[in-house]
């Protein structure tokens, strides 16, 4: 009994890898393969019944099944469109995916209707957006994040069912976060409140990363999750934006041409509404299908890094031939910020989607050279700018752009090195992923210095 | 003696729809009948039934639905519908056509050759 309760358990392991391997093909769907694990269990049952072993009538069982890779092919040519890789993916499935995973659309289509509602409460009391005082435009650039991202927590926190603790987390910092931006006697059109702005949104999105990487908030592996997830999700978002320009576009011509000004619609409910919406669809696109689609990000990186690290090698040559100084007028900080952000978002981006186990390659010199070279030009513009700061004094802008920019360059030179250090072969791939992931709370700490203690330190201004 | 893989392809529509117009069936009972009636000569790769049972279900000539074994395991059920119905007279209708000649000309050798 023993040894045949051993061989039946070992069958079942046999069908199991067997599963996942013929499971593992593109033509193949989980229907598919359960038709045809009837079949080999029908064939197997036979054989045995006429006296083979189980392994025995296992082999024989996938042997007469065919040739994987012709069955493949056969069954590729028959369903060629699912090597188009489409979005019904849930349904598809199967007949047993969960009454949860049924309950999904519903639920984020609920949490968009939530943010648009957000958005539209204020202006149900009276704070109108159309009446474009410098009040209410402030409050409700302040508040943009506050409307959607707390929806978004909620998704995860749905989806990952979150307990009571983490719900206390998200519950507090939104609500302080909210309070300090709201209570704030800014000065309408001061630099403080622009920050502030600004900043806000970064660290919710940290507070959302918290959410996405849920009882995981520990794990590098999971922050990097987070990162490839913010980069598909930006994506998507712009491709949704773009699907709602048409949109809007037919339904102002539209009605247009019965003589109605359908303008307010578009202003008050579609742009802002569908605007917030599309970040909750859009994550839900970039969970459902992350495993189905080839993510974009990356692919975008690749195509970009080589073009950027030509421009920028341009212009140092350039610079250090005609012996010309950047010039520091108003708002070059910020350029060279927002330079240093963009070169970190291309080493972040193809670290992601890195396989750190590669050795390196031509790609990741090429990588190193772009980091060095925006290295070179942020200290030549630093230099320019610190003599300008010494000349008239610190204010919210340049005090911000400067840690900002404090803030990027220690993270690209510690990369610059640990870039080098594995190119050498002196050190892991692994390093520089896990010193990208580690320094992620310092871009929320910054962002919080900024929205809510900035303000206090110059004034309000 | 086997049947050649052309042939084979081209009579697995025909035996399909045949097998299915007595009745609902599956995929394995489906290639145990056919080797039964072809007393083993006709002999299918096992998982290329499945492809084309699949055809046939997109074209809309036979319907599938997931039941259970006796067992109580997953297993796909297969039924012909009007369409299929249809489409196995024409298809008869060619392989009598088809039947016949090879009949004449094995027949009548001598007259089918070129009289030089």
């Amino acid at each position: 009994m023993g040894a045949e309760g051993s061989a039946r358990r070992e069958l079942e392991e046999r069908i199991g890898l067997w599963r996942s391997y013929v499971g593992g093909r593109d033509a193949m769907r989980q229907g598919d393969v359960d038709e045809l694990e009837d079949h080999l269990r029908n064939e197997i049952a036979e054989l045995s019944a006429s006296g083979l072993a189980p392994d025995e009538a296992f082999l024989v069982a996938v042997k007469r099944l065919g040739e994987l890779d012709d069955l493949t092919r056969e069954f590729a040519r028959e369903h060629s469109d699912r090597l188009w890789k489409q979005l019904v993916e849930p349904s598809a499935a199967g007949p047993d995916s969960g009454a949860r995973s049924r309950m999904e659309p519903a639920v984020v289509i609920g949490l968009a209707a939530a943010a648009a509602l957000a958005f539209k409460v204020p202006s149900f009391l009276g704070l109108r957006l159309s009446d474009d005082s410098d009040e209410t435009v402030g409050f409700y650039m302040r508040n943009m994040s506050l409307f959607v991202l707390p929806c978004l927590f909620a998704y995860f926190g749905w989806k990952r069912r979150f307990g009571a603790r983490q719900w206390a987390f998200a519950g507090i910092a939104f609500a302080t976060a909210g309070t300090l931006v709201n209570t704030y006697p800014f000065v309408n059109e001061g630099q403080t409140q622009i920050l502030a702005i600004l900043h806000l949104p970064i660290f919710l999105w940290f507070v959302v990363g918290v959410g996405y990487t849920g009882a995981n908030w520990r794990s590098n592996a999971h922050w990097m999750h987070f990162v490839r997830f913010t980069g598909e999700l930006f994506i998507y978002f712009v491709l949704i934006a773009l699907g709602g320009g048409v949109l809007t576009g037919f339904t102002l011509m539209m009605f247009q041409s019965i003589g109605l000004d359908a303008e307010w619609l578009a202003q008050d409910w579609i742009v802002p509404c569908g605007a917030l919406g599309a970040v909750i669809v859009g994550a839900w696109l970039v969970e459902a299908k992350q495993s189905v689609i080839e993510n974009m990000a990356p692919v975008l990186t690749r195509l970009f890094t080589p073009l950027f690290t030509v421009v920028l090698l341009a212009f140092i040559v350039t610079m250090a031939w005609t012996g010309s100084a950047i010039d520091v007028g108003r708002g070059v900080l910020i350029a060279f910020d927002l330079l240093l952000v963009l070169v970190l978002g291309l080493l972040l981006y193809s670290v992601s989607a890195r396989d750190p186990r590669a050795r390196p390659g031509y790609f990741d010199v090429l990588q190193l050279v772009l980091v060095v070279s925006a290295l070179l030009v942020d200290l030549m513009a630093l230099a320019a700018i610190s003599s300008r700061i010494t000349e008239f004094g610190f204010s919210a802008n340049k005090t911000a752009a400067l840690g900002e920019n404090l803030v990027l360059l220690i993270n690209l030179s510690w990369s610059a090195w640990l870039y080098f250090r594995f190119l050498r072969g002196r050190g892991p791939f692994a390093a520089l992923e896990r010193w990208q992931t580690a320094y992620l709370p310092v871009y929320a700490v910054w962002a919080w210095i900024v929205f809510a203690a900035f303000p206090l330190v110059f004034d309000f201004a | 003696m086997t049947v050649g893989k052309d042939l084979v392809a081209a009579s697995a529509t025909p035996l399909v729809l045949s097998i299915l117009a007595g009745g609902e069936s599956y995929g394995y009972a489906i290639l145990k009948r056919v080797e039964e009636l072809s007393e083993g000569r006709l002999r299918w790769t096992d998982g290329m039934l499945y492809p084309v049972l699949h055809r046939l279900e997109r074209l809309g000539q036979i319907e599938g639905r997931w039941g259970k074994s006796r067992v109580g395991r997953k297993r796909k059920y297969y039924r012909i519908t009007e369409r299929g119905r249809r489409q196995l007279a024409a298809l008869r209708r060619q392989w009598e056509i088809v039947n016949d000649t090879l009949r004449e000309v094995w027949v009548l050798p001598r007259e089918s050759g070129c009289e030089a």
